[in-house]
């Protein structure tokens, strides 16, 4: 039996459910090391940062499960979902972080973070990301999927590819100068929205499915 | 006595700064006895940052563009021997074994406020000598209006610095008035301790009302110009990062407020505190910028 095979056996038998608490776990542990000094001399800008990153991998992560079907064989989709609101999760808690322990707005008020969305680029294109990701949010549910028909959730759905280069975008640009790191992460985004966008894959953004596969 | 000399009464005695556990406590018996120097130069006492705060949170991409990395990498980098060259417009060119002018320089200790453009901030117990006192031993001619500084360029020592994303090595330079400053600093140690290598050991630049990146680390080579020098952050960025680079709350950095500043080592539910124009030293340097507009001269 191929790797593939293997994999895609092993993925019917465990359910998605179990990431919804795994996928905590991370923020809860780095959460704890913060709490209790064992975060470095910035705990609240390390948590912020790590918080933010770790939802721009989910993403990342929730893009690969399709190049991984069509070129390894390998189905993960039924946990795509799942990474997806972890994803979004994520991306709430490293707002409330922004917003709570780096520009406290409980005792500074929200004058800094007016000033900051209205005139920092990289700061606006880090709430579009996250504005965009509520309504995906909010479909990614059996429930809704009905109710607005899945074509309908579909074309909403392709909104991941934007989130996913405003997110890269907004770690790029965050940092004093060009570093390697984000600049990786940025062409990871890039490549995996192309892909999507590449003719050859039947133009998948259209809706429509490659016959030949 | 000039406006900026310091009473001799005024500087801690070696022997309490020697001891780094000591060093609260003499610094509350100074105010018991008069007014420590903390106190005569900022208007309110600094409580230093913790040790542990100030030597693993670092910018010196030379070890590493992480904030940990200097702390992480601070063994490779060797300091002795070190000697540093002083030329360019001046009567009497020298260059000087570290060891010598650790013997020779009047050493003081000051505690400043020290503030990062990336708005954090700390107070480090500084130990070093004026860099007046230094300028005065090579004697700047009168064409002389600028001072550069360089840090060492040794890449087998220094993994930053085996990366093309920045031209190498790193550069400051400050106006001669800035330099030849009271406040402004060269720094040997930090809480009587000989400097960690991750602060920029075994000798750096401090100049207390800029930003961080302006206290230029490990200086191998200081040349007095009559043009204004080159400076690293300013051939990357010049429009975030200026030649003054003076702490200012009302001029933003292009990607962040500076009006607020977080106090590090202070805990995840650190307070931001109100950042000070010229980081506090107002008093002190505002004159040497009269009649200039700081948003133009950032």
């Amino acid at each position: 039996m191929s790797v593939a095979q293997t994999i895609n056996q092993w993925s019917k038998a465990v359910p998605a459910w179990p990431l919804y608490v795994l996928g905590f776990v991370p923020a809860a542990w780095w959460i704890y090391l913060a709490v209790t000094n064992q975060f470095g001399a910035e705990p609240a800008i390390r948590l912020e940062h790590k918080l933010g990153l770790f939802a721009l991998q989910l993403l990342l992560g929730s893009l690969l499960i399709t190049p991984l079907r069509d070129w390894f064989k390998v189905n993960l989709i039924k946990y795509r979902r799942a990474i997806g609101l972890m994803a979004f999760y994520y991306v709430i808690l490293h707002l409330a972080v922004y917003l709570f322990l780096d520009h406290q707005i409980q005792w500074i008020g929200w004058d800094a973070v007016i000033k900051d969305v209205t005139k920092r680029p990289y700061i606006m294109l880090g709430f579009l990301s996250l504005l965009v990701m509520v309504p995906l949010a909010l479909t990614s549910n059996n429930w809704m999927i009905r109710k607005i028909g899945p074509f309908r959730w579909r074309m909403i759905h392709k909104a991941t590819y934007l989130i996913v280069l405003a997110g890269a975008a907004h770690f790029v640009m965050l940092k004093k100068t060009w570093q390697l790191e984000p600049i990786l992460y940025f062409v990871l985004a890039f490549g995996l929205v192309a892909y999507r966008f590449w003719p050859k894959n039947g133009l998948r953004w259209l809706g429509r499915r490659n016959q030949t596969a | 006595m000039s406006k900026y000399s310091l009473p001799e009464n005024l500087v801690t005695p070696k022997a309490d700064w020697m001891n780094r556990r000591a060093f609260i406590v003499g610094t509350a018996a100074a105010a018991l006895t008069g007014p420590s120097l903390a106190t005569s130069i900022s208007g309110t006492e600094l409580e230093p940052t913790s040790w542990d705060a100030i030597t693993k949170y670092n910018n010196f991409y030379e070890l590493g563009t992480g904030k940990t990395d200097p702390y992480q990498n601070r063994d490779l980098l060797t300091t002795d021997p070190w000697s540093v060259e002083i030329g360019g417009l001046v009567a009497n060119p020298k260059t000087f074994a570290f060891e010598d002018l650790e013997k020779q320089m009047p050493m003081v200790e000051r505690v400043y406020r020290f503030r990062c453009v990336e708005a954090w901030s700390s107070v480090v117990p500084w130990n070093g000598f004026q860099l007046s006192d230094l300028l005065a031993l090579v004697e700047p001619m009168s064409d002389a209006k600028y001072v550069a500084f360089e840090t060492l360029y040794r890449p087998e020592e220094m993994p930053g610095q085996r990366s093309d994303l920045y031209p190498w090595p790193y550069v400051e330079g400050l106006r001669l008035d800035e330099a030849m400053h009271p406040l402004t600093l060269m720094a040997t140690g930090i809480y009587g301790e000989s400097l960690p290598n991750q602060k920029g050991a075994p000798i750096r630049l401090v100049v207390p009302w800029k930003y961080g990146f302006k206290s230029i680390k490990s200086i191998v080579k200081i040349t007095l110009t009559a043009e204004q020098p080159p400076t690293t952050w300013n051939l990357i960025q010049p429009r975030e990062y200026g030649f003054y680079s003076n702490v200012n709350p009302e001029v933003s950095h292009p990607r962040w407020s500076q009006a607020t500043e977080r106090p590090i080592g202070k805990g995840v539910f650190a307070k931001r505190e109100e950042t000070l124009k010229f980081n506090g030293y107002e008093e002190h340097v505002a004159s040497l910028y009269d009649g200039m507009d700081l948003a133009e001269f950032f």
